[in-house]
């Protein structure tokens, strides 16, 4: 009897301790295909694991390196988050990409101290995108304060020019992701003048009939939307309810999928989102992950999700992870790159137009150059908009930047006040 | 064979009382301390103190403190999770409006702050008790997750509604914050966890957890015999929110290291807590642990076997996940309604008569 236990228990320890494999590049992949963000979670895993896939199948891996995915279920949930990570990065991990803003801050101080990247593309902490106090944490192409920004500025444009006396309302999940945008839009209703009003929607954001009611009440000449998960679906379902103007209704890169408007049918007609990367599957290279991946039943889903805008970022994040890699082996002269050497490849990163029609994706996104103090990127965005009729985005403005002079200070000040909280002495950058 | 009673004599009243009155299952509960204060320190990883042990301890500490307020004195609490956010956030405001205070006083401290908006919220359990008590927990749970996500000054105003563990030390070690080694966080959280169950164990076999007991079982007439309901309930109330404050505390200073309330401390952590309880064995000590090993370890378990072993795809492993376990709650629960602590009772009973059962 007490034999079997111990063998029992000692069987249950070995399944617990995970053996470390080294293999050559190791990306895990953060993922949640299970609760209630799973719309949202799946399309970007599977962009992001097919991209892998096909730099494996169709180029050999990276310079003939292969490419490692390990999956590991988060759920969104912060504590299972921090469980992958710590399961996953002794095994070589190059580079996290949690695709949560709640586990990217979890992350942001125990990969600082691992010494392993963690690449937050457009989410997470906006002031990381200061590299003299975030080393180790990039999060270009944009942030959410660039978001807001280009979201006033194209609010603006629309209504020539002045904000004056304008409301404008922002529905936002009540977490560290939905609060982060507040800042820069009180920052900018100063600037403008227009007034801002806050209608916090809890998670998981089923149940939002109270808060569409006030909006009707308060008749808001704009709505913008940081939401996530089935709560993007439930507030475009409840503003074409009330007959709210869809083409008043602007949501962040995150309320912008194919997911979140098709519930609603006819009645999400109109509705804008910002985008930092282009639609469709109109590029070259959806060719060939549809010859080498889809085709070939090697798709990490069921390939259905092809072209999608989720489905299309979860791509573009791993492609940027392939060139970072690159850019990595090429700085240090060796295949066998360390997480460290991956962080310096990150660090150095430029994608140009031309770069971008190599890979198969011309003028898919903006031209980046990562530089040791700006890990945010160019800051640009596109206003898209939805049509039912087609079921299509399509970009209805050109990549536009931010106001720098108010983002730029708005990260200056938090990031100093990060680093003055966890006495961080900022890295000298040369310049 | 191994486990008997023969030739283990009794001289004394106290070495009759004693927590564990059998010899060898003494010997076994040394052996096991001293693993886990001695051995394990020198062999833990940050996967197994991250992932496995450090939140197996917070979540033993969690459940201690309900099974004192819900398994001994029966008053059932849904308001765990904000109790939890109670002591997270007072031991962040200690942290960080004193620095140089010692981390092991923050934490008690946050337990003493904890056990006062206990009794708070424990004063409707003077009129009315059962579910109706239940809602009113409940009420807890959402205004407190409420407030700490209304009110800046809680999170000292960050954007976000983020707090985070500043780094601090225990003789010149760091506990809290990234560069916390394994060991450290472990024992921290090891120390804490066995003084508290050696109180707790102590405190229910006395004079009040006698008069919990008796509140439980049939409170009118505990009062007829002269337990005072008020000082029963809400002294029950009060350890049960210190320890639940602890264990919050823990959970956001030494394991997370950050947390954000409505994630952190939501309803579901009230259910889980409640779930440890009656799966592990409403009113007993080892039931806390056990219950606490099985909704937290079980789980990590399932995962490590269905996709590391068996390379199933995450999402698929996640669900069976959630069927395999949910069954087993149901299938514990009709084969043994007083829980995981009453099995490994019945399996002591089994081994004292073998193999010669009658």
């Amino acid at each position: 009897m007490r034999f079997k236990l111990l063998v029992a228990s000692a069987a249950a320890a070995m399944v617990m301790g995970t053996a470390p494999a080294f293999a050559d590049l190791v990306f895990p992949s953060l993922s949640y295909r299970t609760g209630p963000y799973a719309p949202n979670g799946i399309p970007f895993a599977d962009g992001y694991a097919d991209y892998f896939t096909l730099i494996n199948e169709r180029d050999g891996g990276v310079e003939g390196q292969m490419i490692k995915l390990i999956e590991c279920e988060t759920g969104y949930n912060t504590e299972k988050g921090v469980e992958c990570y710590e399961s996953t990065k002794g095994e070589g991990a190059l580079l996290y990409q949690p695709l949560s803003t709640g586990i990217t801050y979890q992350l942001i101080p125990k990969a600082t101290a691992d010494n392993i990247p963690v690449h937050s593309m457009g989410y997470g902490r906006t002031s990381a995108a200061n590299g003299k106090v975030f080393p180790w944490v990039f999060n270009y192409p944009g942030t959410y304060w660039d978001a807001a920004s280009i979201i006033v500025k194209y609010i603006n444009d629309q209504e020539g020019g002045d904000l004056n006396g304008k409301k404008i309302a922002l529905v936002y999940h009540n977490s560290a992701y939905g609060k982060e945008p507040i800042r820069t839009l009180e920052e900018l209703a100063k600037k403008h003048g227009y007034e801002l009003s806050l209608y916090p929607v809890d998670h998981p954001g089923q149940e939002q009939k109270a808060t569409w009611l006030q909006i009707r009440k308060e008749r808001p000449d704009y709505v913008t939307m940081w939401g996530w998960g089935v709560m993007n679906q439930v507030a475009i379902q409840e503003a074409a309810n009330i007959r709210f103007p869809m083409d008043h209704f602007i949501g962040v890169w995150w309320s912008a999928s194919e997911n979140d408007v098709l519930p609603a049918g006819d009645g999400a007609n109109g509705y804008k989102a910002i985008a930092f990367h282009g639609v469709g599957s109109d590029f070259p290279l959806f060719d060939d992950l549809k010859k080498y991946v889809i085709d070939a039943g090697k798709a990490a889903g069921d390939g259905s999700h092809l072209g999608e805008v989720l489905y299309n970022r979860g791509v573009y994040a791993a492609m940027l992870a392939v060139e970072a890699a690159r850019t990595a082996m090429k700085l240090h002269d060796t295949t066998d790159i360390t997480p460290t050497m991956m962080r310096d490849g990150m660090e150095a990163l430029v994608l140009d137009n031309a770069r971008m029609a190599e890979i198969g994706l011309p003028n898919f996104g903006p031209e980046i150059n990562v530089t040791c103090s700006n890990h945010g990127g160019p800051g640009l965005g596109a206003i898209s908009q939805w049509d039912a009729n087609s079921k299509t985005w399509s970009l209805v403005t050109d990549f536009m930047g931010a106001d720098r002079e108010v983002v730029d200070a708005l990260i200056m000040e938090d990031s100093e006040a990060y680093a003055a909280e966890n006495n961080i002495e900022p890295v000298a950058c040369g310049s | 064979m191994l486990y008997r009673e023969a030739g283990d004599f009794k001289t004394s009243y106290a070495a009759d009382l004693q927590t564990f009155p059998i010899k060898s299952e003494r010997i076994l509960f040394w052996a096991f301390t001293a693993v886990a204060f001695l051995v394990v320190p020198f062999f833990i990883n940050d996967y197994w103190e991250k992932s496995i042990l450090v939140p197996f301890l917070v979540w033993s500490m969690v459940a201690l403190g309900l099974n004192i307020l819900t398994g001994y004195c029966g008053q059932v609490s849904l308001g765990t999770g904000g109790f939890m956010a109670v002591g997270a956030f007072a031991c962040y405001k200690f942290m960080t409006a004193f620095p140089d205070l010692n981390i092991m006083i923050c934490i008690l401290l946050s337990g003493v702050v904890t056990a006062g908006v206990g009794v708070l919220f424990g004063l409707p359990s003077l009129r009315i008790k059962g579910f109706y008590l239940a809602v009113a927990t409940l009420a807890a749970q959402f205004f407190l997750v409420w407030m700490f996500n209304k009110f800046a000054w809680f999170y000292n105003y960050s954007a976000s509604g983020q707090i985070s563990a500043p780094e601090r030390t225990i003789f010149g070690i760091a506990v809290t914050g990234p560069n916390s080694a394994p060991w450290a966080t472990y024992l921290t959280c090891l120390t804490i966890v066995f003084i508290f169950a050696w109180v707790a164990r102590n405190l229910t076999r006395g004079r009040v957890g006698r008069s919990w007991m008796a509140m439980r079982d049939m409170d009118i007439a505990a009062e007829i015999m002269g337990v005072s309901p008020f000082s029963a309930k809400l002294s029950a109330f009060a350890v049960s929110s210190f320890y639940i404050g602890i264990a919050g505390a823990l959970f956001f200073a030494v394991y997370l290291g950050a947390a954000e309330v409505t994630e952190a401390f939501g309803i579901d952590k009230s259910f889980t807590a409640l779930f440890m309880v009656i799966i592990g064995g409403l009113g007993s000590i080892l039931g806390s642990f056990l219950g606490a090993a099985f909704i937290i370890l079980f789980p990590v378990l399932l995962k490590n076997l269905m996709v590391g072993y068996l390379g199933w795809p995450t999402d698929l492993a996640a669900h069976f996940q959630i069927m395999i376990v949910g069954g087993l709650i149901i299938f514990f629960l009709i084969v043994e309604p007083h829980g995981l602590a009453q099995l490994w009772r019945l399996a002591k009973e089994k081994l004292r008569l073998w193999p010669f059962p009658y």
